[in-house]
């Protein structure tokens, strides 16, 4: 599955400043490893914990197709081709 | 430097002292690059707390994909502390993902929701490393395009 995935200033030196890069994989997870191949060093920044127990980082968001992946079944969430997955830092933070 | 506009600045404070005790967050957008704070766009802060502010995840995508159409980024962000000094805190530092943003700090904690001085000040935060910047106040919004 050929899906487009959005990629947030931060992230972009691992892309070489490209905005969106192609993605290949049938969920979340799949995707992220296939960026990871491309991209070395930007799983570390999405995922937080092993590969195994891994789950997305809690200042992360990623949409599929406008979706809050929080909500779809998160790194299992089924993509399809011509999906777009957005990855968005949280804004945050506080006086705490 | 922060250069911004007198009405924008005000924008920022009057949100913050109307969310006093919570903490107030939001974004000024600018053209890509121009470093210009033009569009005011007040967040809600979804955290609705003293001592801690976050973007609804699903404003912070339409805020993005608003700015993605008009091809602007997020040139300040803004929110205010409501208890302490208007600095970036560790968890601020530790949270700050937009290295080309100006994050702007209020602090409300002298006079809440009235009027008053409020300590209005910028910094870049990238890496880790906090830098304080000057802001410099100007009259209008066309001052920001002719002094650049």
């Amino acid at each position: 599955m050929a899906v487009e995935v959005r990629i947030p200033t931060i992230l972009r030196t691992y892309t070489d400043g490209e905005k969106a890069v192609p993605g290949e994989g049938s969920t979340l997870s799949e995707v992220i490893d296939h960026l990871e191949s491309n991209h070395p060093g930007i799983k570390e920044r999405l995922i937080d914990g092993s590969d195994a127990e891994g789950d997305l980082r809690r200042f992360v968001n990623v949409y599929v197709n406008d979706e809050d992946v929080r909500f779809t079944g998160g790194l299992q969430t089924a993509v399809k081709d011509g999906d777009q997955v957005v990855v968005l830092p949280a804004v945050a933070g506080g006086a705490r | 430097m922060l250069r911004i506009d007198e009405e924008t600045r005000d924008a920022i404070v009057a949100h913050a002292r109307r969310d006093h005790p919570d903490e107030a967050c939001g974004v000024v957008a600018g053209p890509e690059g121009s470093d210009r704070p033009e569009r005011f766009i007040a967040m809600v802060n979804a955290a609705s707390s003293p001592t801690f502010y976050e973007f609804d995840p699903t404003d912070l995508l339409r805020l993005y994909r608003d700015m993605d159409d008009r091809g602007e980024e997020p040139v300040v962000v803004y929110h205010s502390h409501t208890a302490t000094e208007a600095y970036p805190s560790r968890t601020d530092i530790g949270l700050a993902q937009e290295p080309n943003a100006h994050y702007v700090l209020v602090s409300t904690r002298e006079h809440g929701n009235s009027e008053g001085p409020v300590e209005f000040r910028s910094y870049r935060i990238v890496d880790g490393e906090v830098t304080e910047e000057e802001v410099d106040v100007v009259a209008t919004r066309e001052d920001l395009r002719s002094q650049a």
